[in-house]
């Protein structure tokens, strides 16, 4: 089984590889590749998109690699193969993202990505640092996962769902910031989950497991 | 609820400890990722690896230091000491590093700060202040806080030689795009007497980004009051932690006894 974690040269992939890949290792789940190629991604049995730093950003270099986009969507949409993304990567699977202009996501799940806005003034945005996730709709992917839980987050934006049912987990952070959304084959975690210890390496290793 | 962030710091050296790491279940105690893993077993929120060398030589040192932390601690890791320019911001990210602290480059020239934060996201670009108390009202009361370099021996001037007001360098850099402020108090680092309380709040209360109080630490009421009475959303501390005076589980349950949220699972 092979795992593809795509590499579009947006951030920090060397903990997200090591995390996927002790996980990988400890359940017997095949090998883990970090890759830029299509033809990689389309022969992947599982996709993750990981993202740092500013959606339209993002976007665009994931748009430099040709084919790229295609193929991922390809697997997600077409052949339904499990699909992670991880920060700007799950903020991507958006309608659209207001981050500096207004920038088209894959429209995989309905909704934007908007500024956070604590109702409290005096919360400090990027909302950084542990928070305790309230499950929303269980879901395989969090199995052993419970409210009360605590993920690392580091965003200053957030996935308004248009429905509900594709929230899976939020925070309280003088109301309410999305945490997990996803629907059929398709996972995001707005969290760094190979930064948040125990939680977060149970969602990997879930996610390596999981046969939607 | 969002908790706070206790951060144990290493200064690194040639890739050595500096300062002791005081656990009994160490092999190793100057290996900094030995200390890692064990601040990471022991329920630390983030580290952070200051190294106080920061030669142009040893660099490679941190690069491996690094790469070997991550594969051992999925935790946020922050890496400090000099650093300059935006490749080496990459270069330290892709060696392992989540987060890279600017310290006297900033200083500098604030734009090192903008011009990383627009390559790879404010939420990893960390402005490290090192500041003390120069101005005093007549009660006695702080009211100015100043840059200072060179392990606080030497104030930093602007380009017309004047000196730099932290509270107002602290707004600058947030608007270059700094996720995040490492405030160090240079009149209280290493004193045990506990953070600069009016520095840390004036300047958190004067940005919207995340300040980390640092720099006085000597018992788990300091820590309560950096965040009660400096406001800061972490904090950092060094020998407390080190020399085995507490535990990190020790300091949470402390705080949270007070009243602070912290992350005790």
């Amino acid at each position: 089984m092979l795992t593809a974690l795509v590499d579009y040269n947006s951030g920090n992939l060397h903990s997200a590889h090591k995390a996927f890949e002790r996980m990988a290792r400890e359940r017997g789940a095949g090998t883990i590749v970090v890759t830029s190629e299509p033809d990689v991604v389309a022969k992947a049995d599982r996709i993750v998109l990981p993202g740092d730093g500013a959606f339209p950003a993002c976007k665009n270099h994931l748009f430099t690699y040709s084919g790229l986009f295609e193929a991922i969507e390809e697997a997600v949409v077409q052949k339904g193969r499990p699909f992670m993304g991880i920060c700007i990567g799950m903020q991507m699977m958006a309608s659209w993202g207001r981050e500096y202009e207004d920038t088209t996501g894959f429209d995989w799940i309905p909704g934007e990505v908007v500024k956070i806005t604590p109702s409290d003034p005096a919360l400090k945005v990027p909302h950084m640092g542990w928070n305790d996730l309230v499950v929303d709709h269980p879901h395989p992917v969090l199995d052993g996962v419970d409210s009360g839980d605590h993920a690392y987050f580091v965003h200053s934006y957030h996935f308004k769902v248009t429905n509900p049912v594709h929230r899976l987990a939020h925070v309280d952070y003088a109301g309410d910031i999305t945490a997990i959304v996803g629907r059929d084959n398709m996972i995001g975690c707005q969290f760094h989950p190979e930064k948040s210890q125990r939680a977060g390496l149970r969602i990997v290793s879930n996610f390596l497991g999981w046969v939607p | 609820m969002l908790k706070t962030r206790i951060i144990p710091c290493l200064d690194v050296a040639d890739g050595r400890v500096v300062k002791g790491v005081n656990f009994v279940d160490l092999i190793d105690a100057g290996d900094p990722v030995e200390s890692a893993r064990a601040y990471d077993l022991a329920g630390a929120d983030e580290l952070c690896f200051l190294d106080i060398h920061a030669t142009h030589e040893n660099r490679g040192t941190m690069y491996d230091l690094a790469t070997r932390t991550a594969e051992q601690c999925f935790m946020p890791l922050t890496i400090g000491g000099g650093v300059r320019t935006p490749d080496d911001v990459r270069d330290l990210l892709l060696a392992g590093a989540d987060k890279v602290s600017f310290n006297s480059a900033a200083v500098a020239d604030p734009d090192v700060i903008a011009r990383s934060a627009d390559r790879f996201g404010s939420q990893c670009i960390v402005c490290a202040i090192d500041a003390k108390t120069t101005e005093w009202d007549e009660d006695g009361t702080p009211v100015k806080w100043t840059i200072f370099t060179h392990g606080g021996r030497k104030a930093a001037l602007d380009a017309e030689g004047n000196p730099i007001d932290a509270v107002e360098f602290a707004k600058l850099i947030e608007r270059k795009g700094a996720g995040e402020i490492l405030l160090t108090s240079m009149d209280r680092d290493g004193t045990r007497a506990g953070f600069n309380l009016a520095m840390t709040r004036t300047i958190a209360d004067a940005v919207n980004i995340p300040v980390i109080a640092s720099g006085g630490v000597g018992t788990l009421d300091h820590l309560v009051e950096g965040v009660t009475e400096g406001h800061a959303s972490a904090v950092l501390a060094a020998s407390i932690f080190h020399f085995g005076d507490y535990t990190i589980q020790e300091a949470k349950e402390y705080m949270a006894a007070k009243g602070i949220p912290m992350r005790l699972n």
